[in-house]
């Protein structure tokens, strides 16, 4: 056992021994891995070492491509995410991705509300409003957008459009947020828009999210994994990690000898 | 003296630019005017039978038109049975292809590498090349014998559903690779079923360009003749039963060819089916330079 990796108690989401490989090319190698509810939780690492591809396990997107193998287990309040139905795991789990990605042809309203609306989940009008009003606020995009809900998603700046993504994955109040890399391709107003809302968003969920950016994973996260080809070489409360590195590579990667 | 040549040599560089220049003018006036010429002819020929009565009036018989020629007078009647049938099949045509086609496609793009997409695509390619005329013989043995029983707009559209089919499948396989794949991501990690993503959002993005590939479909089927004399066979009176031989613009275009006394109404049916199709055609450019 690595005793460079922090046990937590009671972890909403808990990951043994997985792997995963595109076709023999073995990405993520024998992560195990508890995650502690209600925090902010930043994978980090050198670019390849796997951040994507641990987090894609999390919400099984890599069964959409046949030449991705998954091993090993994930309990999601102790229940196997590979025995649940994936929609039910997706519902559970919101996803976001690097660049904004609305989708074009719907308005801001049905961007949000589309998780419902494209499930067939009848509703009434004033249902979906309150669905829509609440999850435009929890991201700070109400005030914004308030009067023209009805115009297209993709009008709306790259980091009102990433916030509208990060609506659009809240509708369905999951437990879990999975975000990679969500502020690389945003300018540095709207990144600092996004961290604070990561920051209050964690009363509510859990998040998980990619970072290359180590000042963006020590302002806003509570624990760390740090990555390397693959192997979680590290994890732990992210101000001891960043103060007190246990792991050569770590330390390196920390102090800008690499990544 | 290397420069001092170079020198020399600009005049003579401009002189063969210059005669390069005049070369590409040429051969792009040889390219586009036997349209021009084409759309020219037509108009100075067709436009004086082009009234609102050619298009809502029925063929005359080759009586009516041999008294009108002879007292040289307009031809009476029109060719509604002919744009009817042509509606009438193209439609007909449509229905069938565009679903297959649209699915094939969905198909193609989601099996990228496996041989029996590779498979499909191929042969969807090769029917693209088939001759319409034989295409109008296969829908001849399928339905004009055992389906209907005799010709009808329905084999003719059978015929036409299966030149328009290759279209539609590559064009919705090009399109929907043009999709940024973190849209279906994105779609599916909200736990939307596939089949509800695939139609709620991923046609409705590359619906430009679906529609693009349809209109071009049509457009390239809408002039078609061979295969409709192998099926529809053509029919001088309004027919709306798809079981039953119809007419349609092309096919009246050939039987005025064949009858001296209706020779005339060539040209207006001709300018009326280069109309439409022109209209198929910069519709379809339309909507794919807005796209971009
Ligand atoms: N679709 C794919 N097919 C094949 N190999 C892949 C694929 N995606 C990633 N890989 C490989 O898996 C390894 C991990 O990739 P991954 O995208 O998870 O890295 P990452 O840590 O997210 O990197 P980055 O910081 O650059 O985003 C890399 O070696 C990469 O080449
Ligand atoms: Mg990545």
């Amino acid at each position: 056992m690595n005793t460079n990796i922090l046990q937590i108690k009671d972890p909403i989401l808990s990951i043994h021994d997985l792997s995963v490989a595109y076709d023999k090319n073995v990405a993520v190698k024998n992560v195990s891995v508890g995650i502690k509810k209600n925090n902010v939780t930043a994978i980090m690492g050198p670019s390849g070492c796997g951040k994507s591809t641990l987090l894609r396990a999390l919400n099984r997107m890599h069964e959409l491509y046949e030449n991705i193998t998954t091993s090993g287990s994930v309990l999601l309040n102790d229940e196997d995410i590979f025995k649940m139905s994936p929609i039910k795991l997706r519902r559970k789990t919101g996803m976001v991705f690097q660049r904004p990605n609305p989708f074009p042809t719907m308005s801001i309203y049905d961007n949000v509300i589309a998780g419902y609306k494209l499930n067939g989940i009848s509703q009434t009008k004033q249902e979906r409003d309150e669905i829509v009003e609440r999850s435009l606020r929890d991201v700070a995009l109400w005030d914004e957008v308030k009067d023209s809900l009805t115009k297209k998603g993709t009008f709306l700046s790259g980091g009102q459009q990433q916030r509208l993504c990060i609506a659009r994955a809240l509708a369905f109040n999951p437990e879990i947020i999975l975000l990679d890399e969500p502020t690389s391709a945003l300018d540095p107003v709207a990144t600092s828009k996004i961290e604070d809302l990561l920051i209050k968003l964690k009363e509510n969920y859990t998040i998980i999210m990619v970072t290359h950016n180590m000042s963006q994973a020590a302002r806003i996260s509570d624990y760390s994994l740090f990555m390397y080809l693959g192997e979680l070489v590290e994890y732990g409360k992210t101000k001891n990690m960043f103060t007190n590195p246990q792991d050569r590579r770590t330390e390196e990667y920390l102090t800008g000898k690499f990544g | 003296m290397k420069s001092v040549s170079g020198i020399d040599n600009v005049g003579i560089r401009t002189k063969k630019d210059r005669i390069f220049l005049g070369l590409v003018v040429l051969l792009s006036v040889v390219t586009v005017s036997p349209i021009i010429l084409i759309i020219f002819k037509l108009i100075a020929k067709g436009y004086k039978q082009l009234s609102f009565g050619f298009l809502v009036e029925k063929m005359p018989d080759t009586m009516q038109a041999m008294t009108a020629v002879a007292n040289n007078e307009l031809i009476p009647g029109g060719i509604a049975n002919a744009i009817l049938g042509t509606l009438l099949m193209v439609v007909l045509a449509s229905v069938i292809a565009i679903p297959v086609g649209i699915i094939t496609g969905v198909y193609l793009y989601e099996n990228q590498g496996k041989w029996m997409a590779n498979l499909t695509r191929n042969v969807s390619d090769i029917l693209q090349g088939v001759p319409s005329i034989v295409l109008g013989l296969i829908s001849y043995m399928w339905v004009v014998k055992h389906v209907t029983m005799g010709f009808s707009a329905l084999a003719g559209s059978v015929s036409l559903a299966i030149m328009m089919l290759p279209m539609i499948v590559r064009s919705t396989e090009e399109t929907l690779k043009m999709i940024p794949q973190t849209l279906k991501e994105a779609g599916l990690a909200l736990g939307i079923p596939y089949w509800r993503v695939l139609f709620g959002i991923l046609i409705p993005t590359g619906f430009s360009g679906l529609m693009t590939g349809i209109l071009l479909a049509v457009s390239r089927v809408i002039g078609e003749t061979a295969p409709l004399m192998l099926t529809a066979l053509g029919s001088s009176v309004i027919n709306t039963n798809i079981s039953k031989p119809t007419s349609a613009i092309p096919l009246v275009i050939w039987e005025f060819y064949n009858d001296p006394n209706m020779v005339d109404l060539i040209w207006s049916s001709s300018l009326l089916l280069m109309i439409i199709v022109l209209v198929f055609n910069l519709t379809a450019k339309q909507i794919a330079s807005r796209r971009k």
